[in-house]
């Protein structure tokens, strides 16, 4: 009952979760406090949270991770699982609607969560669905759930987020996780450095976003700032999002962070990365306090418990 | 002949419509790119004037549509292409109705959007952005892309 007394006094506002640009800050806060409730909770209590509830998991693309820790917090709350992970054996291969397969789906469950490689698709969904819908991901627009959980981890680990000193290093151009924090933490007051090669600096819409609320600095130089910030974001340079290999060449190494480097680093400060890193972030780095990338990975679970038991219990 | 008298000549040659629509003070260089989204009647006249001289603009393109009344979606075009274009509707040889345009406040199916893989370009469902002034910017409903002016400027629909 404490549960759901502390989630009444919460401010979401939110019907469907498609975009981290829809949050206020209460709507952030509720789910953070929400997401930690959860994960005090006893197994059995937890299971109770989504009893009786059906949720469709529409994977239209390949994904494991995310799909992974969707269906897991579905089972961990008691919910049914129905869904597919492959468009390819749902009625779109036959030539149907978008449209037409989220309203279909809506009658079946009471949840949608979803996942398509074209952006824009969970913004449609949920104004055709009935049902509350939840963006796993639309193409390469938004995964509010990954924002959440990177900021959920920020507030465990780092025991704060206001005035967070924050780099950001590596693809800033196309990583649509960093854009989506970097616009999250906004409501946050955070500091932001900007690391990255020439070629693959922040867009610059995404920093006039940040910059009317939040001190921005931008450069090419990591080891520099790494004694200046309290979080280092690492991302992936995204081989599949270059036109040619060449280009991709040029910048694939310029940024490997190793434990050397983290010597002049703040003792409490912490490096997150999305996963999976490639050679962006040296093993050595692992076994310092400062790695938290593996327990950003887990945080997924109860963010996303979080946000199912939250939007179970929404009217449309 | 004078300058003065040669522009007056040249105004004489266009007819004076009775029922139709007048945009004028469109900015230079924008007159045939406002036709070609309006698209022309070949049953009825229609003027066009290019780069001519104006005492408000210094210079100024011109479009007489003879039986042409343009609907909302044609206005709110017209609105994002031009937005100091003023638009006289006529009716019997009188102006009935004048309006200076300024930016509509969102636009709704008459720009499509420049992400190609935006679901707006792959299912036929009507777009929808909303506009920033100054500068003009337009920011997809659906899969959140900002387009510039130029870029909107090159994506309303016809």
């Amino acid at each position: 009952m404490k549960a759901k007394e502390s989630l009444k006094k919460t401010d979401f506002s939110l019907t469907d979760v498609i975009s981290i640009y829809d949050f206020s800050k209460a709507d952030i806060l509720s789910v953070l406090k929400r997401a930690k409730e959860i994960e005090a909770m006893t197994e059995e209590k937890k299971s109770k949270l989504l009893e009786g509830k059906t949720v469709a998991s529409m994977f239209f693309e390949p994904s494991t991770r995310t799909r992974l820790s969707f269906e897991t917090a579905i089972q961990n709350l008691g919910g049914k699982v129905i869904g597919f992970s492959d468009a390819r054996v749902t009625s779109a291969k036959k030539g149907e609607s978008f449209s037409d397969t989220i309203k279909v789906m809506s009658n079946y469950a009471d949840i949608l969560v979803m996942r398509h490689p074209l952006s824009g698709t969970a913004r449609l969904a949920a104004e055709v669905s009935s049902k509350p819908v939840l963006n796993g991901g639309d193409g390469p627009n938004q995964h509010p759930t990954q924002t959440l959980l990177d900021l959920y981890t920020i507030q465990k680990f780092v025991g704060k987020l206001e005035n967070l000193k924050i780099g950001f290093v590596g693809d800033l151009k196309y990583g649509r996780t960093v854009h989506s924090l970097a616009a999250a933490l906004t409501h946050f007051n955070a500091c932001q450095h900007y690391i990255s090669p020439p070629s693959l600096k922040m867009p610059k819409h995404i920093k006039e976003e940040v910059e009317e609320k939040c001190k921005i600095k931008e450069t090419e130089e990591l080891e520099k700032f790494i004694p200046e910030v309290d979080v280092l974001y690492m991302t992936r340079i995204q081989k599949e999002r270059f036109p040619d290999e060449l280009e991709y060449n040029k910048v694939k190494d310029a940024y490997v962070l190793t434990k050397a480097m983290l010597k002049n680093a703040k003792k409490e400060m912490k490096v997150m990365h999305p996963l999976p890193r490639v050679n962006e972030i040296a093993t050595d780095v692992d076994e310092t306090e400062h790695a938290i990338y593996f327990q950003q990975t887990a945080s997924g679970i109860p963010v996303r418990e979080a946000l199912l038991d939250i939007l179970s219990r929404v009217k449309k | 002949m004078n300058k003065k008298e040669v522009i007056k000549k040249l105004q004489k040659r266009v007819t004076p419509i009775g029922n139709g629509t007048a945009i004028d003070h469109i900015q230079p260089g924008l007159g045939l790119r406002i036709v070609e989204i309006l698209g022309l009647d070949p049953k009825h006249a229609a003027a066009i004037a290019l780069n001519t001289e104006s005492r408000k603009m210094k210079r100024k393109d011109l479009i007489l549509m003879e039986n042409r009344f343009l609907n909302e979606d044609e206005l709110n075009k017209i609105k994002l292409l031009a937005k100091n274009a003023t638009v006289n509707t006529i009716k019997n040889y009188k102006v009935v109705k004048k309006e200076t345009l300024g930016l509509p406040e969102k636009a709704e199916g008459i720009l499509k959007c420049i992400n190609p893989i935006c679901i707006t370009n792959h299912e036929e469902i009507k777009t929808k952005f909303s506009i920033k002034k100054n500068p003009l910017k337009a920011k997809c409903f659906y899969c959140e892309t900002t387009m510039s002016e130029n870029e909107i400027k090159r994506y309303i629909k016809k």
